[in-house]
């Protein structure tokens, strides 16, 4: 079996000189490292899993959330994302074929696989800093209730989401939108949304055809849609226009929602874009034959285990992210 | 460096030429979850949503199974560990294994409790 150590000589054990794992040290290092920061990501997911527990029956549906795709109008659950998965792992693929290229010592095939390395990185990236752009943003606004509760509004006809900007009023207010570069005693002040409370509110009794969706799930996973009476009498709670999404509130749903979703995919994105860094700093070595003077590609190999530990990981967010 | 590389997965079932060949076919292999992981996110069947085991949808476990499956294909053949050493494979991932499954089981489980301190308490959280 490979388990046992042998040296080859009749060397002491402790004297050293030998590898047991038969890993060098900057591999096992990596490993280290790896298997440590895996840990960091798992505490992340369960606290994730935590919070999702304990409030099972109003949790956000990241279907209904991540709907959005560049350059379509639309409803396109899961696309983004699963495209995204796919460039991830299709980069993973490019760097093992570049280590498996340094082992047989070929430069050039390294240096482009690398380079696809990088480009597939880049593209994740990049998809993912929209991504954060489209949450942030918010699409249909929603109201908060003086519990903190989130209320959405739905067509009673069809069923189909509402906008605010479907059915607000535009009322005679004063609304002034305090700056920082037009006040002379400013000290700070909270951004205005696009419609006020009072206007959603008119605009909701004004409409029969609005109704209020909470956050509650009913039996088939769906959100409970409220009665008309019942819509109406919800209106009093309201307290806040909520508008896409920051630390605080987002329009999605649970507060803690929004802030797993900057932790988690935002600690995610800093490891790919720090892979892609490094990447880089490898690539130019490559080209440069700082290896081939080495006589090996190790590097590639330990800078590999890395960019593919961000896809492993990636796999695991995408599951409890986006799809349980 | 001479490396050793096992060519086979599926226990044997299929066996590649080259390492690059078992590159491309872990690919495909993984595309294939994806799909069916992402087709079975947007249909959601009913039959899957409605039905329960260990207190979650059976949905919701397949999802995890085919994520441990694909984990599984990425650390042992884009991480190649299906070469190294025995100990050095056991090492590294029985102790996060260990670590994490110990981990999710007290935290879910006073996660529950905490939602029906919620739900059967006389708090009002949900106004």
């Amino acid at each position: 079996m490979d388990t046992t150590v042998t040296t080859g000589t009749e060397e002491n054990v402790w004297g050293g000189g030998n590898q047991p794992l038969g890993a060098s040290y900057g591999k096992l290092m990596m490993w280290f490292f790896l298997v440590s920061d895996a840990l960091t990501f798992s505490g992340f997911l369960a606290a994730y899993g935590f919070s999702r527990f304990k409030f099972i029956e109003t949790w956000p549906i990241a279907d209904e959330v991540f709907t959005h795709v560049p350059f379509f109008h639309g409803n396109y659950p899961m696309y983004y994302v699963a495209f995204m998965t796919f460039i991830l792992i299709m980069s993973s693929v490019t760097m093992v074929l570049a280590v498996d290229a340094g082992h047989k010592l070929q430069k050039t095939k390294v240096v482009w696989y690398m380079f696809l390395t990088i480009i597939g990185g880049a593209i994740f990236v990049g998809s993912q800093a929209w991504e954060w752009a489209t949450f942030i943003k918010g699409d249909f606004g929603a109201l908060e209730t003086k519990g903190g509760r989130v209320l959405q509004f739905v067509s009673a006809d069809s069923g189909d989401r509402l906008a605010l900007r479907d059915f607000a009023e535009t009322l005679q207010e004063d609304r002034v939108d305090h700056e920082k570069k037009n006040g002379i005693w400013y000290y700070k002040g909270d951004a205005l949304p696009s419609y006020s409370l009072n206007e959603v509110v008119e605009g909701v009794k004004s409409n029969p055809n609005v109704l209020i969706r909470t956050e509650l799930l009913n039996e088939d996973g769906h959100k409970t849609v409220l009665t008309r009476d019942e819509t109406l009498k919800k209106l009093n709670d309201a307290t806040l226009v909520v508008e896409g999404a920051n630390l605080v509130r987002n329009e999605y749903g649970s507060r803690l929602f929004a802030d797993f979703f900057f932790f988690i995919t935002g600690f995610h994105g800093f490891h790919v874009f720090s892979g892609v860094i490094i990447n880089c700093i490898i690539f130019f070595n490559v080209i440069l034959g700082t290896y081939e003077r080495r006589g090996h590609y190790e590097m590639v190999e330990k800078v590999g285990l890395y960019w593919h530990f961000v896809d492993l990981v990636w796999v695991f967010v995408f599951t409890f992210f986006y799809l349980v | 460096m001479a490396h050793e590389h096992k060519l086979e997965i599926f226990r044997g079932l299929l066996k590649f030429k080259s390492n690059t060949q078992k590159i491309w076919g872990v690919l495909i292999f993984l595309t294939l979850v994806t799909i069916v992981e992402v087709a079975l996110g947007i249909l959601k069947p009913a039959a899957l949503t409605h039905s329960h085991f260990l207190g979650m949808k059976v949905l919701n476990w397949i999802f995890i199974i085919l994520t441990l499956v694909k984990a599984y294909y990425i650390a042992w053949d884009f991480m190649h560990l299906r070469d190294e050493k025995s100990s050095l494979r056991r090492a590294i991932v029985w102790t996060p294994i260990f670590l994490v499954a110990y981990l999710i089981f007290i935290l879910l489980f006073e996660a529950d409790y905490i939602y029906h301190v919620y739900s059967d308490g006389f708090v009002k959280w949900n106004f």
